[in-house]
């Protein structure tokens, strides 16, 4: 293979339209001019803001899967779990696929994504490209569509509707987690993590 | 009207870097020398893949409506939901936003999800009056949309969860949930290996430029 035709080309993933790859300013995007997909997102916020906000991330995430999402009161008996205990209690009653999508698509992708932004942010800071680069960026690219925390916030509020028809309902530290860390995990998935590898190697916090 | 393909590039689809396979090789996949990924000119296998996992979506999407998705066991006896009768109770309930909410991600959006692909998959040959355009926004929507499917999913899994009072009420997810569940995985999976390029693919090097 050789590198020199193809540099400073890019193409459509929609059409396979050939453009030429500009520089673009912070938070630009770039469409295609066939099919108007953006093609290019330039990051709004540099390596090290994106890393201040991926540990946010990681804190709420830790808070939303440690706590009780919600607490039921009926009769005085009190009933409280957090996500894993409800992956927990689909499992043991043998719903097994039922159990292992929510695990993955509610905490195993989500989590994935997000330890390997830190990794690859971390070394994009300290200057280095380590041997694992590459692979934890495919990584991100196969783990991304199946993480699907937005929906799993929305179904916690789904069923806090409809559990207070059963109960009495009392929001968990959970449920204020999972909204923050939605909010987050939004400003972190719209950092597409192909633009580290724009970055020269050896550079601080390029803009 | 310049590809990649057409000047004998294939795009990586992990890092979109642009590579030139090597000469006489006459494989159809290389390696991305920049992050190592495999790189095809177009997915391979694109509609026959599509299609085996559409028609299993397909089949499935008749359990998941039919089979009870919860069963609700408590002192005033047992029920036994369906993803209908749920929208059902929302809308008796004094909810109708929850109920039209969780018809259209848990109902709607699986079966034009399905019906979407299966005409992209059936016109990409000759995208017709819709034109590459118009196709190719069909599936960027559906593609987008098919991950609020799994509502229902994670609404079973709370409930199912959170309800633990061993002597006033047990929620169990239903045989349902798991048929569900593959049709949103399969279905997500379908929309994945179909490959948008090909849409444009059919209408040759001729213009459709904006
Ligand atoms: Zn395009
Ligand atoms: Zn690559």
């Amino acid at each position: 293979m050789t590198a020199a035709p193809e540099s400073g080309l890019m193409a459509c993933p929609e059409c396979d339209r050939l453009h030429i790859d500009l520089p673009l300013r912070p938070g630009e995007k770039a469409r295609c001019v066939r099919c108007g997909t953006v093609i290019l997102r330039s990051p709004y916020w540099r390596p090290d803001q994106m890393l201040a906000l991926v540990m946010a991330a990681l804190i709420a995430f830790l808070l939303a899967n440690a706590c009780p999402i919600l607490e039921l009161r009926v009769q005085g008996s009190i009933s409280r779990a957090t996500l894993l205990d409800a992956i927990l209690a689909l499992w043991r009653e043998d719903r097994q696929m039922v159990a292992a999508l929510v695990f993955a698509t509610g905490l195993l992708a989500p989590l994935a994504d997000l330890l390997a932004m830190t990794a690859l942010l971390a070394a994009v800071l300290t200057g280095r490209r380590p041997a694992y680069f590459a692979p934890l960026l495919r990584l991100i690219q196969q783990v991304r569509p199946w993480g699907m925390i937005e929906v799993l916030m929305l179904g916690v509020l789904v069923s806090l509707v409809k559990l207070s028809h059963l109960a009495q309902v009392v929001p968990g530290v959970a449920l204020w987690a999972f909204i923050a860390l939605t909010v987050l995990l939004a400003a972190v998935l719209s950092y597409d993590p192909r633009c580290l590898w724009q970055l020269p190697a050896g550079r601080k916090g390029a803009a | 009207m310049t590809t990649a393909l057409s000047r004998g590039l294939w795009a990586c689809r992990c890092c979109r870097r642009l590579c030139r396979p090597s000469a006489g090789n006459g494989s159809d996949a290389e390696r991305c020398p920049r992050c190592g990924a495999t790189v095809r000119p177009r997915k391979p296998d694109s509609l026959s893949r599509t299609w085996a996992l559409l028609i299993a979506a397909a089949i499935l999407y008749v359990p998941a409506n039919l089979l009870p998705v919860m069963q609700t066991s408590s002192m005033l006896g047992s029920s036994r939901d369906t993803i209908i009768s749920g929208v059902v109770y929302f809308w008796t309930s004094g909810s109708p936003g929850l109920a039209l909410l969780i018809f259209s991600v848990s109902i709607l959006v699986p079966l034009i999800k399905l019906g979407a692909l299966a005409y992209l998959a059936f016109n990409v040959r000759r995208p017709g009056a819709a034109g590459p355009h118009g196709l190719g926004r069909l599936y960027r929507v559906v593609e987008l949309a098919g991950r609020w499917s799994m509502l229902d999913i994670f609404v079973i899994a709370l409930m199912v969860g959170m309800v633990r009072f061993r002597t006033l009420a047990t929620i169990e997810a239903g045989p349902g949930a798991a048929a569900f569940g593959a049709v949103v995985v399969l279905s997500m999976l379908a929309a994945a290996s179909f490959d948008p390029r090909l849409l444009w693919d059919a209408s040759g090097p001729s213009s459709h430029e904006h």
